[in-house]
């Protein structure tokens, strides 16, 4: 009898170690990864219960989530800050964990990092104390956020007491137009399906606009999964997947490399995979894309205007008028043209080599315009340096935007990096909830970083391809 | 470890959708490596900005059980959210629906989460609007929730439900008993073995 499990299935099954009392299985952990805000309470756990770290070579620490991206001297300006670096510090020293600090030039946002160093592989379980470890299944493996107690457990054990989602396959078919890029994608799906669509699902994303895209691509819309309500979301590994991970220095490497790539290519999901739901769309129905709401699936491509409280399904009214309010929009209106103060591009959803790309293309021999504050924020100090070495650093500061040290910054603001009143903010980042980047009052529209930079010079939405000769993806 | 079978006291009506954990609690107070005092900060922007929220409320100040709307802790996987309503005071959370991860942390720290249709989360809201002082019950092993003379058929995962009343809630003991297991699992992975 054939194999019809899709590569979720493959994956968890090899992970089992045992069924436990609750019914949940207790999973292998391949890859952890761990940051300064979810671990101090972690490793705490363990010392109150005199416990180890069973396996201190498959859990991996960088900081990022508090860093200044400006005056990196230590000690930081923010005491509390300062305290949980040297908290990282001590934790991975005691307990035998690698961590990236800020002298070490692979440091950076946990889930650019990952990927870069060839950390994350295919057919791997991954963890991280945040919940965009969904980024890693862009690999074609179970990469999930967790929790500070679970964090303990996965250093203690590695391994979590899980309950295996069910697997939807969401297909988009055809080609993506011109100006259109994998966070439109993402941003799409989540329109469709709903914030709360994937709970309970792992995301399995196929079809032939997925097969184009880069490694990176890819990574965006993994990463976005949880926004979708699904804490996980992948990408079978294919040749794509083989030719980036080839010579990162945590893969493996020569001949094992060799074993390891086939092995890779026989976890993918085969024709005739079976799966609990799928979903099929469309990529000529993606437009650029951009937020209006308080939630990743508030959004209109950017020719369009503001639905009707009444167009949108009852259940959802009350959080639509509450959005309205809060951004001080209106119904019926254009997003096309809407003031904006901030623009941000970075964030592990978007912070990437091919983001800052895109960015400097757009931005090439023009002004940001007067009333708009621009940050450019690499997410590693690797993408840093390459952009360095590309001379886009150069176009930034040329046109205007600062050019900052590697870190989260405005993704969350949790360091120096925020909004401030009500300022409007272009950002290429992952969640615009209320409060998110810093000010409790501050608004937040999502979009792709070509539409990040485009509105940064323009001052207000614009639609990127009347600015920039349109590339596409 | 301790068996939670059921959790007694007032209610606190909040019955609002897609409530993130970055509105239970705003990032700058993840700036700690504790979790000690994060209660204090529980919805402190929704607090300031509207004045009069049922957190401030002080009829509401002794309630042990949240009554909340759809997808309840969304977005961050911050544990730094039921650890705040955990230190707050609140011991249950019924609501129609939670966001995964943040379900998963509630049941690693003893907090039950109950699903309970949009009908009888209002009906429950509004008896505790009646009377704030009115003691629910929410009883984990049979998923039920009961105020006076009412009790209403809930549900509770059944994962969830086994590991409160049986205490296996805390199951970092658990896990660790399967060592043997774990380190053969790991064995026959291929990477743990540089795919040799
Ligand atoms: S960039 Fe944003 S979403 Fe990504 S890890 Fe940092 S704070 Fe979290």
């Amino acid at each position: 009898m054939s194999d019809t499990r899709n590569l979720f299935n493959r994956v968890w099954d090899n992970h089992v170690v045992r069924e436990l009392a609750s019914g949940q299985s207790q999973i292998f952990i391949g890859q952890h990864l761990i940051h300064e805000v979810t671990s101090p309470q972690a490793f705490q756990m363990l010392r109150d219960r005199g416990l180890k770290v069973m396996y201190p070579e498959r859990t991996l620490a960088t900081v990022d989530h508090i860093i200044p991206t400006q005056n990196q001297a230590r000690p930081f300006a923010d005491d509390l800050a300062e305290e949980m670096m040297s908290a990282i510090e001590k934790n991975c020293d005691e307990f035998g964990i690698t961590l990236l600090d800020l002298k070490d030039h692979r440091q950076g946002v946990v889930h650019i990092v990952g990927p870069e160093l060839g950390v994350t592989q295919p057919g791997m379980t991954i963890v991280c104390g945040d919940s965009h470890t969904s980024t890693h299944g862009a690999f074609g493996s179970i990469a999930m956020g967790i929790g500070t107690s679970q964090v303990a457990a996965v250093l203690a054990t590695q391994t979590l007491p899980m309950s295996r989602p069910k697997v939807r396959r969401i297909e988009v078919n055809g080609e993506l137009g011109p100006g259109v890029f994998a966070k439109d994608v993402a941003l799409f799906i989540i329109r469709k399906l709903g914030v709360q669509g994937g709970v309970g699902y792992a995301y399995e994303y196929a079809g032939t606009v997925f097969d184009a895209m880069t490694m990176e691509e890819r990574m965006t819309v993994c990463n976005m999964s949880i926004e979708g309500g699904a804490r996980c979301g992948y990408v079978n590994p294919d040749q794509t997947t083989i030719d980036y991970i080839r010579g990162r220095p945590f893969a493996p490497q020569g001949a094992a490399f060799e074993r390891a790539a086939e092995y890779w290519l026989s976890l993918a999901s085969g024709p005739d995979a079976e799966y609990d739901d799928v979903v099929v769309f469309d990529a000529a129905d993606i437009e650029p894309t951009v937020t209006w709401g308080i939630n990743p699936g508030q959004s209109v491509g950017v020719n369009e205007e503001i639905g009707a409280v009444d167009s949108f399904p009852a259940s959802e009214r009350a959080g639509v008028r509450e959005a309205l309010d809060f951004m001080e929009l209106q119904e019926h209106q254009p997003i096309k043209g809407l003031k904006i103060d901030v623009a941000f591009v970075g964030s592990c959803t978007n912070g990437r080599i091919s983001d800052l790309r895109e960015a400097a293309r757009v931005a090439e021999g023009h002004r940001v315009a007067d009333h708009v504050r621009a940050l450019i924020v690499p997410g590693s100090q690797q993408v840093r340096q390459q952009a360095e070495e590309e001379g886009l650093d150069k176009i930034f500061e040329e046109a205007g935007f600062q050019w900052r040290a590697a870190g989260c910054s405005m993704c969350l603001a949790m360091n120096p990096d925020k909004l401030s009143g009500r300022e409007i903010c272009a950002s290429s980042s992952n969640r615009n909830f209320k409060g998110r980047q810093g000010s409790p009052t501050g608004r937040t529209l999502l979009m792709s970083p070509a539409m990040v930079a485009a509105a940064a010079i323009a001052g207000e939405v614009v639609d990127v391809r009347e600015i920039a000769a349109p590339v596409g993806v | 470890m301790k068996k939670i079978v059921q959790v007694t006291g007032p209610g606190i009506p909040l019955l609002l959708d897609d409530i993130d954990t970055d509105r239970i609690i705003p990032a700058r107070y993840l700036r700690c490596v504790t979790f000690d005092g994060l209660g204090d900060h529980v919805f402190k922007d929704d607090r300031e900005q509207h004045g009069d929220h049922v957190f401030d409320r002080d009829h509401h100040k002794d309630a042990k059980i949240l009554i909340a709307g759809r997808n309840f802790g969304c977005g961050s996987s911050r544990e730094h959210a039921p650890q705040a309503l955990l230190r707050w005071g609140i011991e249950a959370i019924i609501a129609e629906s939670f966001a995964e991860i943040f379900h998963g942390n509630c049941t690693a720290l003893g907090i039950p989460c109950v699903h309970a249709t949009p009908q009888q989360l209002k009906h429950i809201a509004a008896a505790v609007e009646a009377d704030p002082s009115l003691h629910l019950t929410v009883c984990i092993e049979t998923s039920t929730v009961t105020h006076g003379d009412t009790k209403h058929d809930c549900h509770i995962h059944e994962g969830t439900r086994t590991a409160l009343v049986s205490g296996q809630w805390d199951y970092l003991g658990e896990l660790l008993e399967g060592e043997p297991e774990i380190r053969a699992t790991a064995g026959k992975l291929p990477y743990m073995t540089n795919f040799a």
